[in-house]
């Protein structure tokens, strides 16, 4: 399927959010997503089921201030 | 005792964690400022996460309480999502609110700061805003659900301290019982006693100490000067006059003709 994640059209095979970032290889308890601007905990993302051009957002700590 | 949220805190200085040289220099900086809370901020992870891992276990090793942000956010609805994403993160209901209205000025949209907050507040976060030094905005925000403001006193990096010490003056006696921290625009130590003899209770900075020639240095002098400032109010300086008056007591003085 097609996804926009952080911004960026990519095709990756994943039917929950939960696979999408195992393929992709995101790991870390730090990681928060959200999918077509609503956040998706940490425990709903293994069933949580994406759908074509789902915008997916990935986020992680950074400095700030 | 400062009670932010009813968290009581010692230091009236929170640190930003952004731009320092490193890692290492990051850390001496908050030890030495002996800040209890940090701000820290969250963007789109790009390598699967490693590098943040490393930041967000530095924080964590720093032992201090973390203040999220939502920065370089310029709607309500990404704030909020971001707000939301960075609980899942930190597992803090605190947020530091940022709705950006202008880029060259960083200026806060502060209407949207205000429905931002109203959202927020209703789902149980507890929203410390960065404001400007309008009474009326300051006002929504508390009616907004709001326990704390924080208004700038200069434009975010700018260094420039105090613009408007009358302003910020009058939001003080405005909110005499509202918790009040300087946010953004300070640059020198000088400056953090200057908002605090005026009857703040705390400031956040990042740029003065992180851009310093000596972060970790400055951080301690930051610290140092708050106090001072801190302590300076609570023995209620002298108010400026017009003219001079003799320290010296003129009774008595011997008169030779």
């Amino acid at each position: 399927m097609t996804f926009i994640i952080n911004g960026e059209e990519q095709q990756v095979a994943a039917a929950t959010l939960a696979d999408l970032l195992s393929t992709l290889d995101y790991e870390g308890e730090w990681l928060a997503t959200a999918v077509n601007g609503e956040l998706v905990h940490r425990e709903d993302r293994a069933g949580f089921t994406l759908g074509d051009r789902d915008r997916i957002e990935i986020l992680s700590p950074m400095q700030g201030g | 005792m400062l009670k932010l949220y009813d968290i009581a805190v010692q230091s009236r200085l929170l640190l930003g964690t952004a731009r320092y040289p490193s890692p290492a220099i990051l850390a001496e900086a908050v030890r030495r400022s002996k800040t209890e809370i940090v701000t820290v901020s969250l963007r789109r992870e790009t390598s699967g996460g490693k590098a943040s891992g490393a930041f967000f276990e530095l924080i964590r090793e720093l032992g201090v309480r973390v203040l999220p942000n939502t920065a370089g956010c310029h709607s309500v609805q990404e704030a909020v999502l971001t707000a939301k994403m960075a609980r899942e993160v930190f597992r803090t209901d605190w947020i530091k609110l940022e709705v950006i209205g202008h880029h060259d000025t960083l200026q806060p949209d502060v209407f949207g700061l205000v429905e931002a907050a109203r959202i927020l507040t209703g789902e149980g976060f507890q929203v410390f805003p960065y404001t400007t030094d309008d009474l009326v905005v300051a006002e929504k925000l508390l009616e907004a659900g709001c326990r704390v403001l924080m208004p700038w006193c200069a434009p975010i990096g700018s260094a420039m301290g105090p613009v408007n010490p009358m302003a910020l003056r009058t939001f003080r006696a405005h909110f005499p019982d509202v918790p009040l921290i300087v946010d953004a625009g300070i640059g020198r130590p000088s400056h953090a006693a200057q908002v605090m003899e005026l009857g703040y209770d705390a400031v956040l900075l990042n740029t003065a100490v992180a851009g310093a020639g000596d972060p970790a240095s400055m951080a301690e002098a930051f610290a140092l000067a708050i106090e001072a400032g801190r302590l300076a109010h609570s023995a209620v300086p002298l108010e400026p006059r017009d003219m001079a008056v003799p320290s010296t007591p003129v009774i008595g003085k011997a008169v030779f003709s």
